[in-house]
């Protein structure tokens, strides 16, 4: 992976916010850097291909839509964890997921066109591996400070 | 709700946005629509809540923060929307929510995700986190991530 520069740097940080909904965004933002749009498109697409940033696009919200999200755990004996793993992320109902240090080893996250959906998605996965799918929907959001300071 | 055209135009955008020059353009060329009519709807969906923002989801690891903990609290019920209030305005938490306990594996009802770039650094965050709850919290527990098994947001389902 090349190392980040300083704009890089910058520019990882501006675009953790809002693009602008304009024709030419990405020159809009440029023009914020006193750099060209090439050289911020080049950048992009350098942070993408090293995995820096893992996606660039819309955020959606599955709730506003009139879907749903929810945190689910589950304990995974180690030596099932891969094929447990396929199984889970066979689903496209699952949009993140992460290995975590407990007994309750997977945690993802399912976000779902209706709200019944989240039911029979985490029902289906217990199904397919016979492991208990433990739900967690949110009760209260205190914050969401997605930023990260690169 | 969205109506058909809004589910077309999220499922061009959710593999993410095209890195070009003219990138609504594109996809607008794509969907067969005006560029003018595609962002009328976009700005509509941000309206709506639909879309929240069009921006870069880093990824943690590479940037230096290799340690990532979920803190979890078992936070007095009566309490919570104080605390977790408080909680949730701390400059190093990044997401925080109230979600209910599963007795009797799971005591937790508070999760305050922490992010740094050592295990100290999170350790101390999270310290300073308890101090926050005292006595109100009867328990805690911290679940580091050790590996991303998927990052994708989310996918519509082809539908017809």
């Amino acid at each position: 992976m090349t190392p980040l520069d300083d704009t890089d740097r910058r520019l990882l940080n501006r675009l953790q916010e809002d693009l602008p909904l304009t024709p030419r965004p990405y020159a809009d933002v440029a023009a914020e850097f006193g750099i060209t749009e090439q050289d911020l498109l080049d950048r992009l697409t350098r942070m993408k291909a090293d995995r820096v940033i893992t996606r660039f696009g819309p955020f959606f919200d599955a709730a506003a839509m009139g879907g749903d999200f929810c945190l689910c755990a589950m304990a995974v004996p180690e030596a099932e964890f891969e094929t447990v793993l396929t199984k889970v992320n066979a689903h496209p109902e699952v949009a993140h997921n992460y290995e975590r240090t407990h007994r309750l080893n997977m945690w993802f996250v399912l976000a779902t066109e209706t709200p019944e959906a989240i039911t029979a998605t985490a029902d289906a996965i217990e199904r397919e591996t016979g492991i208990t799918v433990h739900r967690f929907p949110k009760l209260q959001e205190f914050f969401i400070g997605f930023r990260v300071a690169a | 709700m969205i109506d058909a055209t809004d589910r077309r135009i999220i499922e061009a955008l959710q593999g993410g946005l095209p890195l070009v020059p003219a990138p609504y353009a594109q996809v607008a060329d794509d969907l067969g629509i005006e560029e003018a009519a595609l962002l009328d709807r976009l700005a509509a969906l941000k309206t709506r809540g639909v879309i929240r923002r069009i921006a870069a989801a880093p990824n943690h690891y590479k940037l230096g923060m290799t340690s990532n903990g979920m803190t979890v609290w078992d936070v007095q019920d009566d309490l919570i929307g104080e605390l977790g209030a408080h909680i949730g305005a701390l400059p190093f938490v990044t997401h925080c929510y109230e979600r209910p306990r599963a007795l009797p594996d799971w005591p937790y009802n508070l999760f305050a995700m922490v992010h740094g770039s050592s295990p100290d650094e999170v350790e101390d965050k999270r310290g300073q986190i308890a101090a926050i709850l005292g006595s109100a919290c009867r328990g805690s527990d911290i679940l580091y991530s050790t590996r991303i098994l998927k990052k994708t947001g989310l996918r519509l389902k082809a539908k017809g």
